[in-house]
């Protein structure tokens, strides 16, 4: 009885969320495959041609999967952080605190939908690339499987944001000032092989590295880290975040007097 | 005697040390038209928003329907709709996902959803607006669609914190038959506002909240019984100077109104008859305020020169 109440309560959360960024396409989707698209031509077409090859691959290949991961990144991230601190900016989150839903089920819908979102553009961005690049695919598995645990993680990272903010300022600033510049050192437009070893050390704390990597090998077949690794890392951040933010949510921090 | 609420000892201290309820005690039963009422700040949303878990007690019990919210936190939820002060729905939502999102928050599934929607659409006057966005509404409107919200779940207890506030006369009355036939319909109203009438038209219990403590709780009979004067105002036709009333308390406010306090000993009859025997012609009278409000007053003074007595022992 309860789990088909949960099953409705998580059903309205995703819609909810799916429809409001649907609602808004124009703002949410199509943006990332315009922004990506200026990267392929300029990092691809005008620059990658005069770079060549890297780790043994055409350079505007080699590009594809770290910038369909940035996208898939950036979205999972800024829907969740977005969304849950409207509905707290203008109370609606409180239907949702009267009712009986767990607070697992709150995390799982605003994370759903986050994942939703950055797959959906991850998609978007895919097909655009098909424009510019013959994309292969070495393992599919693997970048379901990368696409989907990275967004997980980003969506969480959005949701403990959003609980925190108390502003709108609140929720750009660890987008501007942490994760890109974190995604842009992590091996998107180039392998981290070819850094200093030192470097190469620091490039080993950023997370972002065994997401970048890992995607990557799912559509290359080539990677900087063991997939063993980078898996790891997503399934503990996943954990970590998951366990922040139900903490964070029963306490009411940022929810309840 | 089954109970829709129970609380006890109930205590909210805020961060930064205000102590908005100081130990209350509470009981409402089962099919009652309750009102809490109170002066602003003295603690009822802070009391309501524990009920309904959007804020977090200090100490104390609250039991919904025999379910304690710390142990059995959502068996209680599901028995509670809430109508708050403020509009928090999705402003720029249409007024049927609002709904539908609601219910399925209490895994009221789509289908059903949608029927009930409409049900309470239709009955709130509001169906035609229903694929509108929220914020496209009047605030007359809004409050009707937080009304709706509230019953979407069909909940055993609807809480109001102040549901006609800003509404006009018309809607008022509309709204107060709309939660009368919803009463009678078994469903325990627990409503707070500052339009004392209202609470004296519609409740049959009360309990008065100052300073974050019970001053009153009892029938609204019981409590308006307690009244000992009643203060009229008549307007006369001739000059109001000339009126002398034995055993009444007279103030002249112009040349043509006297107020009067009328004991609850004395009655009307021997005002009148004093006024005809000296020729005074009156064309109107009324209550100078509410009973309800006469009483509320002075329930709510001695509360305030009680803490403040308190206060200045303390200080000794």
């Amino acid at each position: 009885m309860q789990s088909a109440v949960n099953r409705i309560a998580l059903q309205s959360i995703l819609y909810k969320e799916v429809h409001r960024f649907m609602r808004i396409w124009v703002q949410t989707l199509v943006p990332p495959a315009i922004t990506i698209s200026l990267y392929f031509v300029i990092f691809g077409s005008l620059i990658g041609s005069r770079i060549g090859e890297m780790g043994g691959i055409d350079y505007m290949s080699f590009i594809v999967p770290g910038l369909i991961m940035m996208s898939v990144i950036t979205n999972s991230y800024s829907n969740v952080a977005s969304s849950f601190f409207s509905a707290k900016w203008q109370r609606n989150v409180e239907e949702m605190l009267v009712a009986p839903v767990p607070n697992w089920v709150i995390v799982a819908g605003y994370v759903g939908g986050g994942m939703i979102r950055g797959m959906l553009v991850g998609l978007s961005v895919t097909i655009v690339s098909l424009l510019f690049v013959d994309l292969q695919i070495h393992n599919i598995w693997v970048i379901i499987a990368t696409v989907c645990l990275t967004s997980a993680v980003f969506a969480l990272g959005g949701l403990i944001n959003a609980i925190f903010a108390n502003s709108f300022d609140d929720i750009s600033i660890i987008p501007t000032f942490i994760l890109t510049p974190l995604t842009y050192l992590g091996g998107v437009f180039y392998s981290i092989s070819l850094l200093p070893e030192f470097w190469q050390g620091v490039s080993q704390i950023n997370p972002i590295v065994y997401m970048v990597n890992a995607f990557r090998y799912g559509f290359l077949g080539i990677s900087d880290v063991s997939l063993t690794v980078a898996f790891s890392v997503l399934i503990t951040f996943i954990i970590v975040l998951y366990t922040i933010a139900m903490t964070l949510i029963s306490k009411g921090i940022g929810l309840r007097s | 005697m089954q109970y829709a609420l129970e609380i006890s000892h109930l205590e909210k201290v805020y961060k930064g040390g205000f102590h908005a309820l100081k130990g209350i005690d509470l009981k409402v039963e089962k099919g009652d038209f309750f009102a809490l009422l109170g002066p602003n700040g003295a603690g009822k949303s802070t009391t309501i928003g524990i009920i309904t878990s959007l804020v977090n007690k200090t100490k104390g019990e609250v039991k919904v329907f025999g379910h304690n919210i710390d142990q059995q936190l959502e068996q209680a939820k599901t028995f509670l709709g809430l109508v708050p002060q403020e509009f928090n729905f999705n402003q720029f939502e249409s007024l049927l996902t609002i709904l539908i999102n609601q219910a399925g928050y209490y895994g009221v599934n789509r289908k059903l959803a949608l029927e009930r929607a409409e049900k309470q659409l239709k009955q709130l006057e509001l169906w035609d607006k229903r694929n509108d966005s929220a914020r496209m509404l009047s605030g007359g409107m809004k409050r009707r669609l937080m009304i709706a919200r509230a019953l979407m779940h069909n909940p055993q207890v609807l809480i109001l914190d102040e549901p006609t506030a800003g509404v006009d006369i018309e809607l008022r009355r509309s709204m107060w038959d709309f939660l009368r036939e919803l009463n009678q319909q078994g469903i325990t109203i627990i409503l707070t506002t500052h339009y004392l009438e209202e609470a004296e038209m519609l409740c049959r219990n009360i309990a008065i909240i100052d300073n974050g403590v019970i001053v009153e709780n009892t029938d609204m009979k019981s409590l308006l019984a307690t009244l000992d004067i009643e203060t009229v105002i008549l307007d006369i036709k001739t000059d109001s100077a000339k009126a002398k009333l034995n055993g009444f308390v007279v103030r002249q406010i112009d040349d043509h109104t006297l107020e009067i306090d009328v004991k609850k000993c004395q009655s009307l009859n021997q005002m009148f008859s004093q006024l005809t025997e000296q020729g005074i012609e009156v064309v109107s009278m009324r209550n100078k305020s509410n009973r309800l409000e006469e009483l509320f007053v002075r329930l709510v003074n001695k509360g305030s020169n009680a803490s403040a007595n308190v206060e200045a022992v303390g200080a000794n």
